[in-house]
């Protein structure tokens, strides 16, 4: 839609704007130097869980963790304690997860779900792709167990289940290893909040106001 | 820039205005102050912050020298992702592109994640004359909107505003623009808060078209961020069925790799957090989920400008942050809007006269809106040396000299309105090379001390001063000739004085 | 060791106390300081403003006036960080612009050897407690230069300290810059006098009977300000405080 000389324009003003970079230089030949660390410290693996407990917390997500063998009851019990009458639920989240939340009607992740539909669902129930220590962050990158972007934040309240032993990291830079940039991410540390009023931090507007984070051990 | 600023006045004018509104100044001092400290705060968290520094800068040195490479790169990418790439050279073709791309979806609303590429074009101005309404949907940006006021700040453009004033838009024009805020609304940010996320759920959840910017464009991957809290970003990015992001050329990073140095120096420096609630990525179009058509804008407007001067295009490394604003005080005191830009405090005195020339009042006043005191590159995420380049601007003003307006090189001829005071420094040039000039002049100062009244109000330029200051009185001696009276006898040569 | 006293303009025409203050505290302390006649200005007010034209030759000047001594005092943070921060850039732009090397091979020999006055007492001559004697309570405004140009760090409040009947109390806001800011102080004059403001407000809460700074041209301003608001605070340079003895007059 653009006339097709604006493209020409901007690149050959940018060619000439760097008329002091040699002809001959290519990208590669200025390597960027990296002296910065790859993760903040050296921790244990249940360190490492501590940590993100406690960050997730210090950003208001709730947090909490269980063996695996106890999820069910666990997801029942946070989506009864929450009064949820309807959950949404991505097509690959294991059928166990809801086992035991026998009272709360299931609404499958679908194309032609509308906003106005998923706004009236109490709650989601998703996996993740991988959760940073070091920020309290937790991604998702709708794979099967996570589902279409929407689910996680037109509903009010997200239950999200990290598994402790193959999906935390320390950091940033480990995080972006796993990730795969085809894939539409969404990164979440904490419930939605605004620094808007006054520079300072006020949880819930938009997304979901209350983050359940479950850490699953074992 | 967008005409909303155009024939702005001066900024020591407007500043002189601001700094008297005592409400102003003490929301802006409350709310700077707050952030100062959390900010360093966060930066403390990581040992190797200056590490993290040196590699933002170095990216973004690395990508600009080669950003025709990368441009290109970045748009093979994203259309091989299923996205529409456009070109626009400045603001008018790309709210021409804007406007065009809305109607073809026959829409006549849009909303909008805030976006400073899109306060910089003037869009939502240049959308209304075309008869679509552009609805903004971060909270600050919402305050702004419905006070038909300017944003003052870049991370929180209605940082002017205290919460009291904040209820009071609320109560008195929401319901003009949808569904109205609750009577008994009270000035708790919560309640705000709720009232904001109320009033635009109903735009959220029926809108059809977003327009976005991006913090960060990959050009090896086509990828593109956005980096906010509240959740009206994944809103705008995920629910419409169109897409429409606006996004300078100098926003993209080689790499999927270098984003993790800009997701550790972003929102520490900008929020002051660990990590800021919500950061979305989004390549091309996912089938079955989000938008399915996506359309990027790349936005000149004096970027490429900006690129061609040697000093100044390290304002290009900047990543919107607005940490820079949080510590100075300048823009404490006079606050954003007297910068006459969408882009205030330091990082705006550098950035505007660069994107914008320095032909207008307020463009040439913007490199001296700053006392050099440096605490803006103390805290650049991105090392800019934002003195360097407040004199370097301040020369081309004074003296003039080569510069590049759109895409041509110029000379600037030194500004008018200058010429006093460059007698003045010439004057004072000459005198400091010829020490026994400068020497008669002081004892001439020194001689006529008993005739000097001790609260002088000078007439000119120099009533500045003693508006509000007393002046020194003149010594009795000048330093040199005590020198001379007390020592002068055992030498003091100096080697190869030349007097 | 040749050492030569760099008085800067503002001190040498507007407070040669201070000036007499550095002779006296460097004498004191065994130093045999000098002070070349040909020395001016560093040329820091043009190039701020955007004269580096008209900076140029001030900074040749100054090469070539201290260039046969092995150390270079000066009572001023600011100046002393325009000598060693900007003149390599001044140089260079010189060398650049057709003008030649000599300015920017000359910059580079005097850079090493200028000090501002507490980095040259605390790193060149070692020594913090330099015998002073100052019954009062004083706060420390460390100007911007010095603090973020120069990074002297705690060299002033530790020579402050060292000082006998010295009470060091803590300025709020202390690295808030005061709103001098050279030419800013007249081109933004109601800014500028507005962060005055602020300055004299927080040296009032500290309880100091005495502001010090290492920077005339920012005492000016602040003392500027304090006097016409009758403000019951003294500015000082911290040379003058350095040099009071058991037997001078406070």
């Amino acid at each position: 839609m653009s006339s097709a000389g604006s493209r020409d324009i901007v690149l050959g003003r940018i060619r000439r704007a760097l008329a002091d970079v040699p002809r001959t230089e290519r990208p590669q030949d200025v390597p960027v130097e990296r002296t910065y660390l790859r993760t903040h410290g050296e921790r244990s693996e249940r360190q490492t869980a501590d940590l993100l407990a406690e960050n997730l917390a210090d950003y208001r997500a709730v947090v909490h963790r269980c063996p695996s063998g106890e999820l069910p009851v666990r997801v029942a019990s946070l989506l009864a304690a929450r009064g949820s009458a309807t959950v949404v639920v991505a097509p690959g989240v294991p059928q166990e997860w809801l086992s035991e939340a026998a009272g709360v009607a299931r609404i499958p992740d679908s194309a032609g779900q509308t906003a106005h539909e998923l706004d009236s669902v109490d709650s989601v129930v998703t996996g993740c792709a991988v959760a940073i220590a070091e920020t309290g962050t937790i991604v998702l990158d709708a794979s099967p167990d996570q589902g279409r972007r929407r689910i996680t934040l037109v509903p009010d309240h997200h239950i999200c289940v990290v598994r402790l032993a193959d999906q935390v990291v320390d950091s940033v830079p480990q995080a972006l290893e796993r990730l795969d940039p085809a894939r539409p991410l969404t990164w979440i540390s904490g419930p939605s909040a605004t620094s808007d009023i006054e520079l300072d931090r006020v949880e819930g507007v938009h997304g979901p106001r209350t983050l359940e984070v479950v850490l699953v051990e074992g | 820039m967008s005409g909303t600023y155009r024939g702005a006045p001066a900024f020591p004018k407007a500043a002189e205005a601001s700094t008297r509104d005592r409400q102003l100044r003490g929301n802006l001092r409350h709310a700077t102050h707050t952030i100062r400290a959390k900010r360093a705060r966060a930066v403390a968290e990581l040992g190797d912050w200056a590490q993290l520094r040196a590699a933002g800068a170095a990216i973004k040195d690395h990508t600009l020298r080669h950003l025709d490479h990368y441009l290109e790169q970045l748009e093979a990418a994203v259309t091989a992702a299923g996205g529409q790439v456009h070109w626009a050279v400045d603001a008018d073709e790309a709210n021409r592109i804007v406007a065009e791309l809305v109607k073809a979806t026959g829409e006549t609303e849009v909303v909008k994640v805030k976006s400073m590429a899109t306060q910089e074009i003037g869009l939502n101005e240049a959308l209304a004359e075309q008869g679509i309404r552009a609805y903004e949907t971060d909270l600050a940006e919402l305050i702004v909107q419905l006070g038909d006021d300017r944003p003052s700040h870049i991370l929180v453009p209605a940082i002017h505003r205290n919460r009291s004033e904040i209820r009071d838009i609320f109560r008195s024009t929401m319901g003009k623009w949808g569904r109205p805020a609750p009577d008994d609304l009270t000035d708790s940010p919560a309640e705000l808060a709720e009232a904001a996320r109320l009033h635009l759920r109903e735009k959220f959840l029926g809108a059809k078209v977003a327009v976005s910017g991006a913090n960060f464009m990959v050009a090896e991957t086509g990828t593109l961020v956005v980096v906010e809290s509240e959740g009206n970003g994944r809103m705008c990015l995920t629910l419409p069925e169109t897409l429409i992001s606006v996004v300078g050329i100098e926003k993209v990073v080689p790499t999927w790799q270098d984003l993790e140095v800009f997701l550790q120096l972003l929102p520490r420096s900008s929020t002051a957090e660990r990590m800021n609630p919500y950061t979305s990525t989004w390549t091309g179009t996912t089938d079955g989920d989000g938008p399915q058509t996506f359309h990027l804008i790349l936005l000149d407007n004096g970027r490429t400008d900006t690129l061609a001067d040697t000093v100044g295009r390290q304002a290009l490394r900047c990543i919107r942050c607005s940490a820079c604003l949080n510590v100075c005080p300048v823009y404490e005191r006079a606050g954003g809007h007297a910068y006459g830009s969408p882009y205030p405090g330091p990082i705006g005195a550098i950035l505007t006269p660069q994107l914008r020339g320095t032909a207008s009042e307020v463009d040439a006043s913007l490199p001296y809106a700053s006392t050099l005191c440096g605490a803006c590159y103390e805290v650049c995420p991105v090392a800019i040396d934002i003195p360097e380049v407040l004199v370097h601007l301040r020369e081309r003003v004074a003296e003039g000299g080569p510069a590049t307006r759109h895409g041509t090189k110029v000379t600037i001829k030194p500004a008018r309105g200058h010429a006093a005071e460059r007698a003045a420094m010439r004057a004072a040039r000459w005198a400091f090379e010829h020490p026994r000039a400068l020497r008669a002049g002081e004892r001439l100062a020194s001689g006529t001390r008993s005739v000097h009244p001790a609260r002088l109000r000078l007439p000119g330029p120099a009533r500045a001063w003693s508006d509000t200051r007393d002046l020194p009185s003149a010594p009795p001696e000048p330093f040199r000739d005590w020198w001379q009276r007390t020592r002068g006898a055992r030498g003091g040569d100096g080697g190869r004085a030349t007097q | 060791m040749r050492v030569a006293l760099f008085i800067t303009c503002v001190n040498d025409a507007l407070f040669p106390d201070a000036g007499r203050a550095v002779v006296g505290l460097l004498e004191r302390l065994g130093v045999a300081v000098d002070f070349p006649p040909g020395q001016t200005c560093c040329g820091q007010m043009q190039y701020n403003t955007g004269y580096r034209h008209q900076a140029e030759p001030l900074a040749v000047r100054f090469a070539s006036v201290f260039a046969g001594y092995d150390a270079v005092v000066t009572p001023s943070g600011s100046c002393a960080a325009m000598v060693r921060e900007v003149y390599p850039r001044i140089g260079e732009r010189a060398a650049a612009e057709g003008r030649g090397d000599a300015l920017a091979e000359q910059a580079a020999r005097v850079v090493p050897k200028v000090y501002e006055l507490s980095e040259f007492l605390v790193d060149v001559l070692g020594v913090e407690d330099v015998g002073a004697y100052f019954p009062h309570t004083v706060a420390y405004h460390p100007t911007c230069h010095s603090l973020r140009l120069l990074r002297v760090g705690d060299r002033p409040t530790r020579l402050l300290r060292a000082v006998k009947g010295l009470d060091l109390v803590e300025l709020p806001g202390a690295e808030e810059c005061c709103g001098f800011g050279g030419t800013f102080s007249v081109k933004n004059p109601a800014v500028s006098a507005a962060m005055g403001s602020d300055k004299v407000r927080a040296a009032v809460d500290s309880g100091a009977e005495v502001l010090c700074a290492a920077d005339n041209s920012c005492l000016m301003h602040i003392g500027g300000t304090i006097s016409r608001q009758g403000s019951g605070v003294r500015v000082m340079h911290l040379a003058e405080i350095l040099a009071r003895t058991e037997g001078s007059a406070s």
